[in-house]
């Protein structure tokens, strides 16, 4: 097994009418679980055909698990699961039926059909045929049909829209677990907090570029996006004397918002602590990766503008 | 090969599940019924008439019927996957577009042989016993009757996908389905006739036959009708036989092209479809 699952190099994708990518290099490493994030129309998707091989790149190569996804033989797709946005089934089929319907034609053994079914919560409405399925459902029937025949890659297209916050749980805790047998994951999404914890990496695509790449702390340190810091603090007035104003972000009445570049988060810490007695708490927030996705957003809007 | 007979068998087991089967056979027999027993009342009598005169009658109504019952059952075999979004999963399965169509194809067009053969079948042999047996040319006439019905609805089927194919939406499958019925069950023969009337009849016989060749609709009929003597009788056409200048094999080479043609231009127009 090679080091990358997935290496995408110097890719460009013309449509008719527009650009959708307009060369993009990157890799994903075998058993990573990546993000990949942007706004609508940044390319995740196309990105996603591309590696699926529905699509040929109008230049550039594109290789996953070291074969040309849009002409490698069937036993590639075998090893790869996908989850397309807002997936959908043929209504009069029940769950059971789509599944094993899925499952002959991956040449997938029948038995783990029940399995899948299980896993995901569906074995009560496996014989419910699937318009009655709620839109929760689906998705959970989405990715049962992924994980057919344990595959190595898993792509999934926005997969958490529509699952309410308790499912969405459940979705990442099996995520995690995939992870944990060595599956690789690329998952696109644009809500980003829920995905901090849980990626090793993440692709920002920008207008059909790579607007950045890198784990959340590469990321951090190469924006530069301040520390957030809340001091509460019995004397509002003596504290702002003290900092330096261009510090403070903002003036409650009994604490103050202040912005702190990374390598200065420590002085100012110790420096606060020093102060003990009238500093009661101090709230640290470094920069989410909401911050971190609008902040490179940004800096390609302008580059674009310029 | 195991994945096409896969996609096949789902499309059946669908016709299943919907009824779609029991209600076209149901139709199918009920019309075929009627022609061979009602279809005497008329002049006096009720009862089953030769063989041959069913074979007549049923082959009217399949130039009607199984164009319509075939177009309706197809039209949106790949539009409707496109628009339900089903198709992009089944691409990223190890499958190609090929493949995905042949299944179909192969699988609407068993549903359609299994209600046109239970349904005209039943009628066939329930003729054939009443009236005390049919000899042998009869029964040939019937067997090429619902042989050449399944080219027939397997042209039409094939003339479906391409629509299907070609469009971005269901309705205008639809729609372009109906056009293709009224153009080569009703139109197209009113053309010829046209054509007959304004040249007085002085357009070369050696020509015209040619035209029906355009036409899988006349094919079939010129095949059914003019195949063996016992049918040419009773269809009026005892004559005429001697001026078509195509044997039955040619005219089924002939009907094989209108299935072919047509499914080839549209796998051909599928897989240049991107997801």
């Amino acid at each position: 097994m090679g080091e990358f699952s997935c290496i995408v190099d110097n890719v460009v994708k013309e449509y008719p009418r527009h650009r959708a990518l307009a060369g993009v290099t990157l890799a994903v490493p075998a058993g990573a679980c990546v993000a990949l994030l942007g706004h609508n129309g940044a390319g995740k998707t196309t990105l996603l055909k591309l590696l699926l091989g529905l699509t040929r790149p109008s230049s550039g190569s594109v290789r996953v698990l070291e074969r040309d996804p849009a002409s490698a033989d069937s036993s590639l797709r075998q090893q790869i699961g996908f989850l397309p946005e807002s997936v959908s089934f043929y209504d009069e089929m029940s769950g059971e039926d789509t599944l094993c319907y899925l499952a002959r034609l991956k040449r997938v053994d029948r038995r783990q059909c029940a399995l899948l079914l299980e896993q995901v919560g569906l074995s009560a409405a496996a014989n419910r045929r699937v318009k009655t399925y709620s839109k929760g459902m689906r998705q959970r029937l989405g990715l049962a049909q992924a994980l057919l025949g344990k595959p190595r890659l898993l792509l999934l297209d926005e997969p958490t829209t529509g699952l309410d916050p308790i499912l969405r749980q459940e979705f990442y805790r099996m995520i995690l677990a995939l992870r944990g047998e060595g599956v690789t994951i690329l998952l696109s999404s644009h809500l980003l907090t829920e995905l901090e914890a849980r990626t090793d990496l993440a692709i920002i695509l920008r207008q059909g570029r790579l607007a950045a790449l890198g784990s959340l702390e590469q990321l951090r340190e190469q924006a530069k996006l301040p520390v957030l810091l809340r001091v509460t603090t019995s004397d509002v007035q003596e504290l702002s004397t003290r900092l330096s104003g261009s510090l403070i972000v903002q003036r409650e009445e009994q604490a103050l918002q202040l912005a702190v570049a990374v390598e200065d988060k420590m002085p100012l810490l110790r420096y606060l602590l020093s102060l003990a007695d009238w500093v009661s708490d101090v709230e640290i927030q470094l920069p989410t990766l909401d911050d971190l996705y609008r902040h490179f957003g940004h800096l390609q809007e302008e580059e674009g503008s310029q | 090969m195991r994945t096409i007979a896969i996609i096949a068998y789902k499309e059946i087991r669908d016709a299943l599940r919907n009824r779609w089967i029991i209600s076209a056979t149901l139709l199918l027999a009920a019309l075929a019924f009627g022609l061979a027993f009602v279809g005497s009342a008329p002049s006096g009598t009720l009862g089953a008439k030769p063989l041959a005169v069913i074979v007549v009658s049923l082959a009217s109504l399949t130039i009607f019927l199984l164009p319509l019952i075939s177009l309706m059952l197809a039209y949106d075999a790949l539009v409707g996957e496109v628009e339900r979004g089903t198709l992009l999963l089944l691409l990223t399965y190890p499958l190609n577009k090929t493949q995905l169509l042949l299944g179909k194809f192969i699988g609407h067009w068993l549903v359609l042989l299994l209600a046109t053969w239970v349904g005209y079948g039943a009628a066939g042999l329930a003729v054939g016993w009443s009236a005390g047996g049919a000899d042998a040319q009869s029964w040939r006439a019937f067997a090429l009757l619902l042989g050449s019905s399944g080219l027939l609805g397997a042209s039409f089927i094939a003339m479906a996908y391409l629509v299907s194919s070609m469009v971005r939406e269901r309705g205008a499958a639809a729609g372009l389905a109906i056009a293709i019925w009224l153009l080569f069950v009703v139109l197209y023969d009113m053309g010829l006739l046209g054509v007959l009337i304004a040249t007085r009849g002085q357009i070369h016989e050696q020509i015209f036959p040619w035209f029906l060749l355009g036409n899988p609709a006349d094919i079939f009929r010129l095949l059914n009708l003019t195949a063996f003597e016992q049918v040419r009788t009773f269809a009026g056409l005892a004559g005429l036989s001697g001026q078509i200048p195509f044997t039955p094999w040619q005219l089924l080479v002939a009907l094989l092209l209108w299935i072919v043609v047509p499914l080839t231009a549209a796998i051909i127009q599928f897989r240049r479809r991107e997801p």
